[in-house]
């Protein structure tokens, strides 16, 4: 049996707050506070100055296995969200070959489970090879496991398509996940448009091109009874367009990812192709919504939306290169910076990055009661670590952070009672 | 927390020489000036017999284009031989570079050939100022033109045009036409006027044409030609590039002549003494008519001379302040 002590215990799921003692046995939580009768303590962890809260659950990380492991494996992505405190990492099936048949579902679960470092839940295709034409076998994938489907930012511009998608997946009550994104409006936009674009001459990508697939995909969720997510959203407008389906009594619901937290298309500025993005950094107005939205709970989850890169990938003059940052280390210190700015507080942050994504996707997950799964983060709100290649275990070192002190150090990882990771 | 970056720390030196000419964004007001003074003391040079001067002997230049041009590597050509440097030309078509690395590795190869300048014109915006953070310090870059986003030595040509014709640039309204949207003449033109301190500048363009926004780089922004033409000092025209009629922009190049095009009847709505400038190569009957293009307004071959002048100002300029650049280094080490 092992005993956390000391530690404060943040479980939203469970409205805890407060100093607490956890015993962990057989990979499940036993007890909370006083110890289990016959308790056998083998291990004692001592968590005094310390937060315990459930593993993080982190809805978009893109892995890059099968297909792009010249990025980054499932191996070093599993083992970066253990060092980053997630213990469950959903990844979006843009992989190579794209997850439409059960055999990658299958293999990307296998490979995660060899490496035990987190649990790894595939999205599945919406439609054969992401085409928008016809159906994925969604039934069947499922059945492999995958936890929702979605043709991410794949455009399904056949609007009657889209629907039949939407239908088949309500008959089994599937989640569908919306990236909203009209390819047309992109083009081949790079960075939102608006005075910084123009003035650096870079392509822009409109907001319309987001808004106008929120206000699409909400009608015709709203048609096909579907049960739907929205995900990386980037545009205060379709926070509102969202705001207006859920007072008219649509249960849809929103995340974020933290970076659009954090910059804005000013970033862009120097064309540092770090911050080469999709969606876009949006202006200062978009990113002041999605703040107010996480505060008044329009936004549920926040998630990482990691992708980590090779360095060739970001060399080059800004259109040229791929978009995308390296985020799963820096998603809990990023956190805990607006829970120090007061936007939110510490428990309101654990709860949309554990509860509120597992609500999200309907699993058992992000909660400590007794005889939940123990899959839990310990981490030190106040210890400041450099961010560097050397101290990002994602083979993506693709983070703006490089070189920057960030406050927020994961201790300790635990995944089904086992520590996957300890800080050295 | 992640500062974005001062486009004056890469192309200034410790001493606030010009090192790297990338923009005309945000140089202050005494290095535009240099450059048109400096610009203007070599224009006086290429009318003698010899037209040669030894600032830039033993220098190599390389001319480094991604993309094809005639006028300006030849202009660019043409003024480094002036300056006595060595000359390299370099078409590199970007469909063989293929992106990322390779541009890295082209550079690598061309610093091993101890280059002192890179010429460079890429379609990519921001190329230029990616290749001035990789190369090696002492290296200086030109940027000849990257994707939309600026061609500073055809926008101070263009100053220098404006100058010799106005003798200054207080209280002049200069209008820029037409392709604003693709068009890094006209960003490079904005901030250098904005910076000279005209007291007005106006695109002209349909909004299809028009960047989003655009209001906010100091600019009054017109739709119609024939009102935003009115008492200008100067017309600035840009080309229009066929491929704009495919793509939904423009319905036809008559329906854009009629509406857009600079004709002697529209001209004379501008101030009686205002001139007409074109970067070229010209599409005439598209933006502009050949009367106006061959009229006593047009400037269009007095920019092509103030060209090669502008491109020896700021290569000489350039060269001095790395090696400025490179001594403060080896002093403060």
């Amino acid at each position: 049996m092992i005993k956390i002590t000391n530690g404060r215990l943040v479980d939203p799921a469970n409205q805890i707050d407060s100093i607490s003692d956890l015993y962990i046995e057989n990979s499940q939580v036993t007890a909370i506070g006083e110890p289990p009768i016959d308790a056998n303590i083998t291990q004692t962890i001592d968590a005094t100055g310390l937060v315990i809260c459930p593993g993080l659950i982190d809805l978009c990380a893109h892995l890059r296995e099968p297909g792009f492991t010249q990025k980054a494996s499932i191996a070093s992505e599993t083992a970066a969200a253990a060092a980053a405190g997630i213990t469950t990492l959903v990844c979006p099936p843009t992989t190579s070959p794209i997850i439409d048949n059960t055999a990658v579902a299958e293999l990307i679960q296998d490979r995660a489970k060899a490496a035990a470092k987190a649990n790894v839940l595939p999205i599945g295709a919406l439609t054969l090879e992401l085409k928008g034409q016809k159906l994925a076998p969604m039934a069947a994938l499922k059945q492999s496991g995958c936890v929702a489907f979605s043709n991410n930012r794949c455009t399904i511009s056949d609007s009657q398509a889209l629907l039949r998608c939407l239908e088949y997946a309500a008959t089994h009550d599937f989640l569908v996940i919306f990236n909203p994104q009209d390819n047309n409006l992109v083009a081949n936009g790079v960075m939102h448009e608006g005075a910084t674009s123009s003035d650096m001459g870079l392509v822009g990508i409109p907001e319309s091109a987001e808004t106008i697939e929120v206000a699409r995909a909400l009608i015709l969720v709203e048609h096909s009874g579907v049960r739907a997510h929205f995900s990386q959203l980037s545009c205060e407008r379709s926070i509102k367009l969202i705001g207006i389906a859920r007072a008219n009594g649509l249960n849809v619901s929103a995340d974020v990812a933290m970076h659009h937290l954090f910059f804005t298309d000013e970033n862009t500025r120097g064309f540092n192709s770090m911050f080469h993005v999709q969606p876009p950094l949006r202006s200062q107005l978009d990113r002041a919504g999605l703040l107010n939205a996480l505060v008044t709970n329009g936004i549920q989850a926040i998630c990482s939306d990691h992708q980590p890169h090779e360095a060739a990938a970001k060399h080059a003059p800004f259109a040229a290169t791929e978009a995308g940052m390296s985020t799963l280390e820096t998603l809990l210190p990023l956190g805990l910076q607006l829970v120090e700015q007061g936007l939110i507080d510490l428990s309101q942050l654990i709860e949309k990055l554990t509860c509120a994504p597992a609500k999200i996707l309907g699993i058992k997950a992000g909660s400590l009661a007794v005889g939940a799964t123990a899959d839990i983060t310990i981490f030190d709100p106040h210890a400041q670590w450099l961010v560097d290649e050397s101290s990002l275990v994602s083979a993506g070192k693709n983070s703006v952070f490089i070189g920057s002190e960030l406050k927020g150090k994961v201790m300790h990882t635990l995944l089904a009672g086992k520590r996957v990771y300890s800080a050295s | 927390m992640i500062e974005s970056i001062d486009h004056n720390s890469s192309q200034l030196n410790d001493a606030g020489q010009l090192k790297h000419f990338l923009t005309t964004q945000e140089l202050p007001v005494n290095i535009l000036n240099e450059i048109l003074d400096t610009a203007n003391s070599f224009l006086d040079m290429s009318s003698q017999q010899v037209k040669k001067v030894p600032l830039l002997r033993g220098k190599t230049v390389v001319n480094l284009f991604f993309e094809p041009s005639t006028r300006t590597s030849s202009t660019f050509e043409l003024a480094a031989t002036r300056l006595s440097a060595d000359v390299l030309n370099l078409n590199i078509s970007t469909s063989s570079a293929s992106k990322g690395e390779s541009l890295k590795d082209t550079l690598m190869t061309l610093e091993a050939m101890h280059a002192d300048m890179f010429v460079v014109r890429h379609p990519d915006s921001g190329a230029a100022h990616f290749i001035a953070n990789q190369v090696t310090p002492n290296i200086a870059v030109i940027n000849a033109g990257d994707g939309r986003h600026a061609h500073p030595t055809q926008a101070m040509l263009d100053m220098l045009t404006i100058k010799r014709c106005k003798g200054q640039f207080e209280g002049l309204v200069v209008a820029i036409v037409g392709d604003i949207l693709h068009s890094r003449v006209a960003r490079s033109q904005i901030h250098a006027l904005r910076t000279l301190g005209v007291a007005e500048i106006r695109v002209i363009a349909p909004n299809t044409l028009l960047p989003k926004d655009i209001e906010m780089m100091g600019v009054k922004v017109f739709t119609n030609f024939d009102q935003g033409i009115k008492d200008c000092d100067v017309v600035g025209m840009l080309r229009l590039q066929k491929e704009r009629m495919n793509s939904a922009l423009l319905p036809s190049e008559s329906e854009f002549f009629k509406l857009y095009g600079l004709n002697s009847e529209r001209l004379k709505l501008a101030k009686p003494d205002a001139i007409v400038m074109h970067p070229g190569p010209i599409n005439r009957g598209v933006e502009i008519e050949s009367a106006v293009a061959d009229g006593p307004q047009s400037t269009i071959l007095q920019q092509v001379t103030n060209g090669i002048a502008v491109r020896m100002a700021v290569m000489s300029m350039a060269i001095t302040g790395q090696l400025n650049a490179g001594q403060s280094q080896q002093t403060s080490v």
